[in-house]
């Protein structure tokens, strides 16, 4: 038990620290020093999607039903939430915390070990899923340069340290190297059922943009802004609101 | 996180607050400022239109043809279409700009059309609106079946003179800023010559 902590303390230390190295963004530009690097994984990444993932996500819809998908995926989020449990505390947020424990308690027992989410169904206590690179969010680490990652797609200096933390100290797999396992091998239908379902989407932008590279790399910066200010109740979650759209009228109108 | 100020005597405050009202009232007479209700109106029309055209079961080129329509009502194209063309706005002539809007509205209403048809047997809830900055937010949760809900936002000014959205954002992605960079994309693989993204523009699905 001591020792869980103390390697999570280094990993956070230590990630702090990565994080501390990251230059200042411009407003509302994205930082993208690695954008060569990141373009072959780019592109290696959109080979592995057309060969490999869109076919496999695709056959794994057709094939399997609906339930039995949407169970698969509750079970990956399911052993998800200790690990969004523990940043919601690193976070200081003690009613979020307290909710993915009821939720992590609920769906053990009444969800059947994860398979069903009577949580979210029922008591309306929907899924607040949280990970390392939002804790460095919320303790002030920049965002750093964004990142496109072979396998793991888009990301940034902050998301990346959060994500090696994450798989590092994921409190379920400290139950049993059984559990880790099944945690590990919950993400694939998981990320297929995704891939599935948000089809036309993902196809839109991976597929069948002018600029693929630039479009992903947008989408997921302006997502993750979101999904940070989200958490914050003050506010409704869209950064830099006025420059875009002022910019617009001030060309179209010049006396203003 | 709100910080408490003790600056400044009301009477003062208030003289600077009138000061400042009159000038923009001034500014901009004699259009008043758009109220969250007139914001929160317009989107509820464009909801409704939407229920409309997606759960009639109309096939699919006429559904087109129906959301560029409430494209072209409910959204100020011009402003959207100039700001996705970028710079080059700037030094197009009239008659490009007139053909790079009439060919961006369709191409804009043919790619959102189709993805609005994920839409079917969904409902879009108009939750609130508020002035941010210049401009109104008006939030939407989208509700799709069997589908965790998404959350909407639609940007409404009236700076245009009339009260029109002038971007789509699905959690937090924006549909203006997606299309500056498509639209920036398509330019440079045309040449950068605006002619030629117009015609690939009307030739696009």
């Amino acid at each position: 038990m001591r020792f869980k902590y103390l390697q999570l303390a280094i990993s956070a230390v230590a990630a702090l620290a990565v994080s501390a190295c990251t230059v200042p963004t411009e407003e509302g530009a994205v930082h993208d020093p690695y954008e060569s690097l990141n373009r072959v994984s780019h592109t290696f990444n959109k080979g592995a999607d057309r060969v490999l993932i869109r076919p496999l996500s695709q056959a794994y819809g057709a094939t399997v039903p609906n339930p039995v998908r949407r169970s698969l995926s509750n079970v990956a989020a399911h052993l998800d939430e200790p690990k969004s449990m523990a940043n919601h505390v690193l976070q200081g947020d003690a009613e979020s915390a307290a909710h993915s424990f009821f939720r992590f308690l609920i769906n053990s027992t009444v969800g059947v070990a994860g398979l069903f989410d009577p949580a979210a169904g029922g008591l309306g206590l929907d899924r607040r899923q949280t990970g390392f690179g939002d804790t460095l969010a919320a303790w002030g680490g920049r965002e750093g340069a964004y990142l496109e990652l072979p396998f793991a797609g888009p990301s940034t200096e902050r998301d990346f340290v959060g994500l090696i933390v994450d798989v590092a100290t994921n409190p379920i797999s400290h139950i049993s190297s059984d559990v880790a396992i099944l945690n590990t091998a919950s993400t694939i239908p998981a990320a297929l059922n995704v891939r599935y379902e948000f089809s036309d989407t993902v196809d839109s932008v991976l597929h069948d943009s002018a600029d693929s590279y630039a479009q992903l790399r947008l989408s997921y910066i302006q997502s993750r802004k979101f999904r940070l200010n989200q958490q914050d109740p003050d506010d409704v979650g869209h950064d830099h609101f006025e420059d875009l759209y002022d910019e617009i009228y001030e060309e179209l109108y010049d006396e203003f | 996180m709100k910080s408490s100020t003790t600056n400044s005597d009301p009477t003062r405050r208030t003289l600077l607050f009138a000061g400042f009202c009159g000038a923009v009232a001034l500014r901009v007479s004699p259009a008043r400022a758009l109220s969250d209700d007139e914001a929160r109106f317009l989107i509820d029309a464009v909801v409704d239109d939407i229920h409309r055209v997606i759960n009639s079961g109309m096939p699919i080129q006429a559904a087109l043809k129906e959301f560029e329509k409430v494209f072209v009502n409910y959204a100020d194209v011009q402003a959207i279409a100039r700001s996705a063309l970028g710079p080059p706005a700037r030094t197009a002539s009239p008659r490009q700009l007139r053909a790079f809007t009439d060919a961006f509205s369709g191409y804009i209403s043919r790619k959102y059309g189709k993805r609005f048809r994920e839409f079917k047997g969904g409902v879009i809830e108009v939750t609130d609106a508020r002035k941010r900055s210049r401009v109104h937010e008006v939030r939407a949760i989208a509700r799709l079946k069997g589908r965790e809900p998404l959350a909407m936002s639609f940007v409404v000014s009236d700076r245009s003179g009339k009260t029109l959205f002038i971007d789509i954002l699905i959690e937090g992605i924006s549909l203006l800023k997606s299309e500056r960079v498509e639209i920036g994309a398509l330019l440079d693989r045309q040449g950068g010559d605006v002619d030629r993204l117009v015609a690939a523009l009307n030739g696009s699905g």
